[in-house]
């Protein structure tokens, strides 16, 4: 689906009104990636969260129109629909652990 | 401009945030039951739950002008014990006629286990039997949400007695507004600081998808939450241009719409905003 127009704002205008707040937020980003880099122990490289953290960020660069959102927000998601026979733990991981991923 | 929270935990909350949530334009707010953090683990503690929800919370709220209505349920964080459900489920129907009870909720699933399944089922029925009281949902959190909100989806499509008009399915984000909003349901998008939608995230929802059944809320509560969070969305709004009219229908006019299925809500007559 097309959703060229739905915004009200030029773009002119989204980057006057939004662009520091959203270099903000890729600054923070940058510095986090550099503090993982920097850490004591180098021990979560291929830690389940990180790689779909870096997935997210080669998805911004690589899709575009409205799709970044949906391609981001599947990449985070636990794509299977099976249910659970037990209760493991109560709070979410913010990312999707397939069984052979650490 | 003043507006409706449909979805706040006010029992968490401080009575100066009820303060600030009517200095910044709330006029109504309804409280579903859920999870106070920790498990409440007995009948007895949740009885006590209902008794404040019923009667408390609305007491306090008038004091800021404030009107305060309820849904009751058995959470999804403690819906995967199934002996506590078969305790707590039989006490909510004595409180479905207090006067500001509009509903069952919110009810949903957590980590989509098997027993959450169940347990959603039996509150689903709940509602229906008693003249198809209207229903709150939870969806998952975070990688939770799409797999959670399918299997909803899916128990809700199989049972004949549903209608989709006396159903908000909460939380709703990119990924799954559109499944909700194809089968007739509302959804609601939750203003977050972290954990679910900022306000602009949820204006491009707005954009990009239709202010039709949609409702915006805080659900503030005991963790990162802004009770006041619905005034930063009608921010956000105006930032980009979209007139009051339209602000308006989303932040009152919607939630009039959804929450007066319930005869028991009565919203009160809105100040215009000051450019109508």
């Amino acid at each position: 689906m097309d959703h060229t127009g739905t915004c009200p704002l030029s773009q002119r205008q989204l980057v006057e009104e939004y662009f520091i707040e959203h270099r903000t937020k890729i600054l923070d980003i940058a510095a986090f990636l550099d503090r993982f880099d920097r850490a004591s122990q180098h021990d979560a490289e291929d830690d389940f969260r990180m790689l779909a953290f870096r997935k997210a960020l080669d998805a911004l660069l690589h899709q575009s129109g409205a799709s970044r959102m949906q391609a981001v927000q599947m990449l985070l998601s636990d794509p299977r629909t099976d249910l659970l026979e037990a209760l493991d733990r109560k709070s979410a991981f913010g990312a999707y652990k397939t069984d052979d991923e650490p | 401009m003043e507006y409706i929270d449909h979805h706040c935990h006010m029992t968490s909350r401080t009575t100066d945030d009820y303060e600030q949530m009517a200095l910044s334009g709330c006029r109504v707010l309804t409280e579903p039951a859920f999870w106070a953090g920790y498990d409440r683990g007995s009948a007895q503690a949740f009885g006590a739950y209902f008794e404040a929800l019923t009667d408390f919370e609305p007491k306090r709220a008038a004091k800021y002008g404030i009107q305060h209505y309820t849904w009751l349920s058995l959470n999804p964080k403690e819906a995967d014990d199934r002996a506590l459900a078969a305790a707590v489920l039989p006490l909510i129907p004595q409180y479905l006629d207090r006067p500001n009870v509009l509903g069952i909720g919110e009810i949903g699933l957590n980590r989509v286990t098997r027993n959450e399944v169940a347990t959603f089922e039996e509150q689903v029925d709940l509602a229906i039997r008693h003249d198809h009281l209207p229903i709150m949902i939870h969806t998952p959190h975070l990688e939770d949400k799409l797999k959670g909100t399918r299997v909803i989806l899916d128990s809700l499509a199989s049972e004949r007695r549903i209608r989709p008009e006396r159903v908000l399915v909460d939380h709703a984000e990119e990924h799954t507004l559109p499944l909700i909003a194809e089968q007739g349901y509302w959804a609601g998008l939750t203003l977050y600081p972290q954990t679910k939608v900022s306000p602009q995230r949820a204006v491009d929802m707005i954009e990009v998808f239709s202010p039709e059944r949609i409702l915006v809320a805080s659900a503030c509560d005991w963790g990162p939450s802004v009770p006041w969070a619905v005034a930063h969305f009608i921010r956000e709004m105006r930032r980009r241009g979209h007139p009051d009219r339209l602000i308006q229908r989303i932040v009152w006019d919607n939630p009039c719409q959804f929450l007066g299925q319930s005869s028991k809500f009565q919203a009160p007559v809105p100040a215009l905003p000051a450019s109508v």
